[in-house]
């Protein structure tokens, strides 16, 4: 049978990562040796050497070999699970993931990190070559053995006597004689006698559940003594087994039919021989990142559930549309009874969309759970006492959201832990417990996915944050922001610069990309701060990225849409509000601020701007802090739309996000409330 | 053909073993861990039983002890998957009722190799 094994790897490989994560989680909550815990630990590393092994990846599970022998002696007591010990095993984790990673991509992790590691193991084993059994072939698998003789070497006809008693119990495990002497069949000429001497004379004495019955079988062929070994492998504690060769022409022995016909001439038995194994299955030469997700049975089941409910309800519209054809005077109940369809219809669709998207949710866990190996390696370092809380770890998020989110969370936990906790003597000397405390969690709340990073440090300090701000320009003299705005100042480019590490509690590094990436997954961060008593980052983020809330507005003909998010507020203008400048687009005052009025038509045609109403409608818009005022004909209903790429079936158009298709069939383009900002002021400056 | 109940935590092995099976013509019934094993054991009547050991919430020793009390799999074939090729590790799963052991790592061709000495 020759069955691709690469078709498996992508499955191993994706559990393996899951159990090296899981290794690493629990390794870090080991106190004292927890025996459960370390059981968990040896699980992960078993299944991934086992399943290295099968697959094809001989040195993976070589190296976790030794891992899973160090780790094997932990939970037997019989090694310390010492602080050292278990960084090894954290380290011997990252060489892992290396090596893993590598298998998939084709590359070869570091050989000199894979090898020190491999030492320390041994070295922590006392132990020179723990890993060689690894690779050892299975015994049970049907290989030939080479040192094997065959019987009798003399010249005569070549075969065995086995003799073979089992023991009573030897059926209870499930072990058959009929089915062994049935493969030993297969290895030559059988011939079987039964010895009933053993049976009990009374019936009350016979068990039938019992082997009361031994046998000697005489093999005629040229199987090997490792091959009929092979047979009663299994069953050798639970029987008296003698195997000689057979010396002269074997006679069977009378009254014993033989299993077989009638053997024909020496020889024409062939013992059949498994053929060598097919050669392993995935060299290790892996694509590229492979965009496979797990799901959940149980989402696809109701996927499943649903659609049957969809077909249900299409089956009666069908029926209503036939009733209709043969008997048109039933018109008025026909419709009724089509409009109960169509509602039906639209709760299914509804429906379905809601479970095909959840499918796409994973739990938010996958990126939580690298945190705690973080805040254990930074505040070792730094040598700081951190408590690390995850809360709502299952929490679920679109799994796009998921891989763009770990980046800006390391760097947020990151700050916290080197910027945020103090010292532990400054700790008390401020009155506070010397173990800080930092918290990740996350929770659902009005349709978005809230992550909250907090922590009981020292807190921001407004004051020298503004002062900062002032120096930076980002500020004017006769601004007065209020606290909430201020400290909103940290996620501004202005203040990300290094220098400010120690100032502003370092947190000026790099926080207007964290902010930036999440705007880029449609979301936003805000942070809270009580000087002395820690900080609170709040990051919002949709549900969802292929879905959206979105307004419809006509302009002129066409239909748009505009997210609901960038939405600030829609407006009927106030001919005094709007200011000419010439040579510039249109500006409207709204309180206290002047906002450029787009004319999306001239913007996209490139035209000039038509002349504004004197009462038009505006739909003021805000994105990446900027705002545009955008002159529509019409507000038209709000709905949920699925984005669909342009760049895909055309190209990509500046000022728009996408297209989505209405429910008439007609393509609406969804407006990028950024890009029309940026091209709105690229065309001032080319006009002024 | 033959039913055959296929036990193991790691998807990919389950699959392997699975896939194989069917290959062959059999009908493959999947559990997750020892307990799931069992209760799809209890569900549908399996002619071979194939675990792994080492395994959450039950391990496969466990499962073959749990198995042999049923009265539908007293002389069942329970093959357990070891990659202990040492004496100890077999003959636990001996003396648990195990019929029989495959050793970690196998290739198809040796696992039905294996599942043929005891399925016929």
């Amino acid at each position: 049978m020759s069955i691709d094994m690469a078709q498996f790897i992508d499955a191993f490989l994706e559990e393996s990562f899951e159990g090296l994560e899981r290794m690493e989680t629990e390794l870090l909550a080991l106190d004292d040796g927890d025996p459960e815990t370390l059981n968990t630990i040896f699980r992960c590393a078993h299944s991934i050497k086992g399943g290295a092994g099968t697959f094809g990846f001989g040195a993976i599970s070589g190296f976790t070999h030794g891992v899973e022998t160090l780790l094997d002696r932990m939970r037997n007591g019989e090694q310390e699970a010492a602080p050292d010990t278990v960084n090894l095993l954290l380290r011997a984790v990252d060489t892992l993931r290396a090596q893993l990673h590598a298998a998939r991509d084709g590359g070869e992790a570091d050989p000199a990190e894979v090898a020190e590691v491999r030492a320390l193991i041994e070295a922590h084993l006392g132990d020179a070559a723990p890993a060689s059994e690894a690779r050892t072939p299975p015994a049970a698998g049907g290989n030939d053995g080479t040192d094997a003789s065959s019987g009798g070497d003399h010249g005569g006809p070549r075969g065995w006597r086995i003799h073979f008693q089992p023991y009573a119990d030897l059926m209870r495990t499930g072990n058959d004689p009929l089915r062994m002497f049935e493969v030993l069949e297969e290895l030559g000429t059988l011939n079987v006698h039964c010895e009933t001497d053993r049976l009990p004379d009374h019936a009350d004495a016979f068990d039938p559940e019992d082997c009361h019955l031994a046998w000697t079988l005489e093999l005629e062929g040229d199987a090997t003594r490792d091959q009929i070994q092979e047979v009663f492998e299994w069953v050798e504690d639970e029987c008296d087994l003698l195997i000689e060769p057979l010396e002269a022409v074997s006679v069977p022995t009378a009254g014993a039919p033989p299993l077989t016909p009638e053997p024909a001439e020496m020889g024409a038995t062939t013992p059949r021989r498994p053929e060598a194994p097919a050669a392993r299955g995935g060299s290790g030469n892996r694509g590229a990142e492979s965009s496979s997700m797990r799901v959940n049975a149980g989402k696809i089941d109701a996927l499943i559930d649903m659609v049957g409910e969809l077909v249900i309800t299409q089956s009666m519209l069908t029926d209503i549309s036939e009733q209709l054809e043969e008997d048109p005077s039933q018109m008025e109940a026909q419709i009724e009874r089509l409009r109960t369809g169509l509602g039906e219809l639209e709760r299914n669709t509804r429906e379905l969309q809601e479970s095909v998207m959840s499918i796409r949710m994973v739990p938010i866990a996958q990126v939580f759970n690298r945190f705690p190996r973080l805040v254990h390696d930074i505040s070792g370092q730094l040598g700081k006492q951190i408590e690390l809380t995850l809360k709502g770890e299952y929490t679920e998020v679109d799994k796009t959201v998921m891989e763009h989110l770990g980046d800006p969370l390391v760097h947020l936990v990151r700050n916290a832990v080197d910027h945020g906790i103090e010292m532990p003597e400054e700790r008390a000397a401020a009155g506070k417990p010397e173990t800080g405390q930092v918290t990740l969690e996350a929770f659902h709340r009005g349709g978005n996915v809230v992550i909250e990073i907090r922590d009981d440090g020292k807190g921001m300090d407004a004051d020298r944050i503004l002062a900062k701000a002032r120096d930076a320009g980002l500020v004017g003299p006769n601004q007065h922001p209020d606290r909430h705005e201020i400290l909103q100042l940290i996620f501004e480019p202005g203040l990300s610069t290094a220098d400010q590490v120690s100032d502003l509690s370092g947190r000026g590094v790099g926080m207007d990309v964290v902010k930036k990436n999440i705007r880029g997954l449609g979301g936003n961060v805000e942070l809270e701060s009580e000087p002395g008593k820690g900080s609170r980052l709040t990051i919002r983020l949709p549900l969802t990225l292929s879905i959206m809330d979105g307004q419809l507005l006509k302009i002129g003909e066409e239909t748009f849409v505009i997210p609901l998010i960038a939405i600030v507020e829609s407006l009927q203008t106030l001919p005094e509000s709007v200011k000419q400048v010439f040579g510039k687009l249109p500006l409207y005052r709204l309180r206290d601020e002047y906002i450029p009025i787009v004319d999306l038509a001239a913007l996209f045609d490139r035209t000039e701007p038509s002349p504004l109403p004197e009462r038009a409608l505006l739909v003021v818009a805000e994105a990446d802090d900027q705002r545009v005022a955008l002159r529509v004909d019409d507000l038209l209903g709000q709905q949920q739309v699925v984005i669909k790429t342009l760049e895909t079936n055309f190209r990509k158009v500046p000022g728009t996000a996408g297209a989505t298709i209405l429910g008439d069939g007609q393509v609406a383009l969804i407006l990028d409330v950024a890009g029309i900002a940026r091209m709105a002021s690229g065309r001032d400056t080319r006009a002024a | 053909m033959a039913k055959v109940l296929v036990v193991d935590d790691s998807a990919s092995m389950r699959q392997m073993v699975a896939f194989t099976l069917k290959q062959a013509g059999h009908e493959v019934v999947e559990g997750r861990d020892g307990k799931d094993g069992l209760s799809k054991a209890q569900g549908a009547k399996a002619d071979l039983v194939i675990t792994d050991v080492n395994m959450p919430a039950m391990d496969g020793l466990q499962l073959t002890r749990e198995l042999r009390k049923l009265g539908d799999y007293k002389f069942t074939p329970i093959l357990v998957l070891t990659t202990e090729a040492g004496p100890e590790k077999k003959q636990e799963g001996k003396a648990a009722g195990a019929t029989g052991w495959l050793v970690k790592p196998f290739d198809p061709d040796q696992l039905m190799n294996t599942v043929n000495r005891v399925l016929r």
